[in-house]
């Protein structure tokens, strides 16, 4: 990366990337390791279906948020790259 | 117990593996390490989850949420969860990199040819120990199904395996691992659909493990507690294990998932970045679907065991079955269901009549009326029984075992091209003999694929005579976690990361975890001494964070990497700028986008 519009270009992108995983890695905590493990006996309270929550969650619920995670990603990083002009 | 629906699906899905080796041959060392690096996103998705989800994944891991309920959730967040580390940390950022291994990355990375040689060393630890489960699922499913001695069953899995690996290299194995994961995806949900029908009158089993149980009034799940508590077990939904130890065992298996080379490797085939991102999102899809089905499987199979097998009448192998059943029936009892007689020979499940009273009682720690446990089952024995325990047809039981050997085989190809590469691209080409053409490098690793085949054969059966293939594979996750992930993490997400504090890191995560899982598991195995009430499954997430402290202390303690390895790093985080730098690329050019 030679010129400074280009460098900067680049800073710009990998802020905003940054951003994005942070946000993302939060809710991967948050639905795993807090409504799964932490936070799994207060959720148990409420049920969903038949299953109580915070255990739902642990075995059923973290997985899909995962997979939603995921394909979010790719759409946003899509979205960065075309507003910094990166080609992926 | 040769049935010719076993037969039938065994022999017509290895031929098909063994085709698409012959149509899928390797003609350069591009083909061979990373086939081509033009796969596609989805295709390398689905070859992903046939690579991961191993014999652990698809035979036992049932079982063990059958047993452990609540308890099993860490394998199922654990070996999931991973995957979004991969996407969002790793993945499209190696495959910016443009090389063919692990090693290469923290090698060139790094600068060094210590740093490149220990992390060969732990992926080869990694993926041996990993593989001789491979290889022991392969001969526990020759020799219970077919009748071939155990011996034999893993050679003749070592002759597929050597088929299309040797021959077609990273480029075989992708295709054929794509065909593995519809045989085993396929075998998987069949029984799972069937059962979630019969208990809660759900076809889809996810629904199913939430819904009611059929005609009862209360949820599946609430049955399941009632029945478990009755016969004095834990509740389901319940663990004995410790809050703090449910968590770092959950990290330390998502952490070591993301660190596996194995499973890093598969990202190094596809086009580019972005395709990379894609391509996790596909492969997590492709696994989820297996494991959500799962927990389902592993609760039906609780209720139907206890169903089936609680309270039944013993019949003896002197004794006619037939006659006897329709006798016990008779007087108003249960007899020992068929399908407990088919496994018993293999040692899957056991009964000794403490009480002598003839009966089976099957009973927990805690059992209310004081009576002791008779009935000693497998963790396996769940997935393996279950299209028996639930009165499926006769080719439902074949297809079952051609998705044990399809996840096995899968996985087992995976990992040998983890350690044929690692010797013959990192430890011979860019080690040893830098001056090594294209042509020489291929035939290299096909003999070291071929030696690593015969190796890990000789591992699988070598490691029947010891019991300890289950616990190893906590060495495999705990060192990945704390020696190769936070390498590689930093690595891209900070610059200033050194050569001196990659090694310090690497050694650190290695000799610690490597340490209290040995001393744990063979010398001092009382739980009551583990630090802070981790247990050995956990310990790599604790010192994933020692090596990452370790390594930034030494880095910022020494000098910053030179100019030409900070512009490579921020070339790997913008797609589309990857340019050759001097030191980093010196030996070896990054691949070129298209």
């Amino acid at each position: 990366m030679a010129d400074e519009t280009a460098r900067a270009r680049a800073k710009a992108y990998w802020k905003d990337t940054v951003r994005l995983t942070i946000g993302l890695l939060v809710i991967w905590f948050v639905v795993s390791y807090g409504a799964g493990i932490l936070l799994r006996d207060w959720l148990d309270q409420v049920s969903i279906g038949g299953a109580p929550l915070g255990f739902w969650f642990a075995q059923q619920g973290a997985i899909y948020v995962f997979v939603g995670l995921i394909f979010f990603y790719c759409w946003a990083m899509r979205r960065i790259e075309k507003k910094h002009g990166v080609e992926a | 117990m040769l049935d010719p629906w076993t037969l039938f699906f065994v022999v017509t899905t290895f031929a098909l593996y063994i085709g698409i080796a012959i149509w899928a041959r390797a003609g350069s060392t591009d083909d061979f390490y990373v086939a081509g690096h033009d796969v596609h996103p989805t295709v390398n998705g689905m070859a992903t989850a046939a690579d991961w989800m191993s014999a652990a994944s698809f035979l036992s891991m049932a079982g063990l949420i059958a047993f452990m309920g609540y308890g099993g959730s860490v394998y199922l967040m654990g070996w999931t969860g991973g995957y979004v580390l991969l996407a969002l940390l790793l993945a499209p950022f190696l495959r910016e990199f443009g090389k063919f291994t692990v090693p290469d990355f923290v090698g060139d990375r790094y600068y060094s040819t210590t740093a490149r040689v220990i992390a060969v060393v732990c992926a080869l630890f990694v993926s041996f120990t990993y593989i001789a489960g491979q290889m022991k699922g392969v001969g526990v499913a020759f020799s219970g199904f077919l009748g071939v001695p155990f011996e034999w069953g893993i050679i003749i899995g070592m002759v597929i395996v050597f088929f299309y690996a040797v021959l077609g290299g990273m480029k075989g194995v992708t295709y054929t691992q794509v065909a593995q994961y519809c045989v085993l995806i396929f075998a998987y949900t069949v029984p799972a659909i069937f059962m979630s029908i019969i208990i809660t009158g759900n076809p889809v089993p996810q629904l199913g493990f939430i819904g009611e149980a059929k005609g009862e009034g209360i949820s599946m799940l609430e049955k399941l507690n009632t029945v478990v508590t009755d016969l004095g077990f834990l509740e389901y939904t319940e663990t004995n294990k410790s809050m703090i130890d449910v968590f770092c065992i959950t990290a330390a298996l998502m952490f070591g998932t993301a660190g596996l080379p194995h499973v890093i490797i598969r990202f190094f085939t596809v086009k580019s970045a972005g395709a990379a991102r894609v391509s996790a999102g596909w492969a997590l899809i492709f696994i989820a679907l297996l494991y959500t089905t799962a927990p389902a499987v592993g609760a039906f199979a609780r209720i139907n065991f206890i169903d089936t097998v609680n309270e039944s009448t013993y019949i003896s192998d002197e004794e006619n079955y037939e006659a006897r059943a329709a006798e016990i029936e008779a007087e108003g009892g249960k007899p020992v269901p068929t399908w407990y007689k088919d496994w018993e020979p293999t040692g899957l499940v056991a009964f000794e009549d403490k009480n002598g009273d003839g009966i089976m009682q099957y009973r927990g720690p805690n059992a209310p009326d004081g009576v002791a446990n008779e009935v000693t089952p497998n963790n396996d024995i769940f997935v393996l029984a279950n299209p028996q325990i639930a009165n499926l047809p006769g080719w439902v039981i074949g297809l079952v075992v051609a998705g044990g050997l399809a996840a096995a085989l899968s996985t087992a190809a995976g990992l040998l091209m983890v350690i044929s590469s690692a010797v013959s691209h990192d430890l011979c080409r860019r080690t040893l003999f830098k001056g090594m053409n294209d042509k020489t490098e291929l035939r290299v690793a096909r003999k070291a694929a071929a030696g690593a085949v015969l190796a890990a054969g000789l591992l699988g059966i070598f490691s029947n005579n010891l019991g300890f293939v289950a616990q190893v594979v906590a060495f495999a996750f705990g060192l990945a976690a704390a020696s190769l992930f936070p390498v590689i993490f930093l690595g891209i997400f900070w610059t200033r990361m050194n050569r001196e504090g990659a090694i310090s890191a690497m050694i650190t995560g290695l000799v610690t975890t490597f340490g209290y899982i040995y001393w744990f598991k063979f010398v001092d195995t009382d739980p009551a001494h583990w630090l802070f009430g981790v247990s050995p499954e956990g310990i790599g997430f604790v010192f994933m964070w020692l090596s990452a402290a370790v390594g930034i202390a030494v880095a910022l303690a020494t000098k910053a990497p030179p100019q030409d390895i900070q512009d490579l790093v921020e070339d790997i985080r913008v797609p589309g700028t990857r340019t050759a730098h001097g030191q980093g690329d010196a030996d070896m050019a990054p691949l070129s986008r298209e």
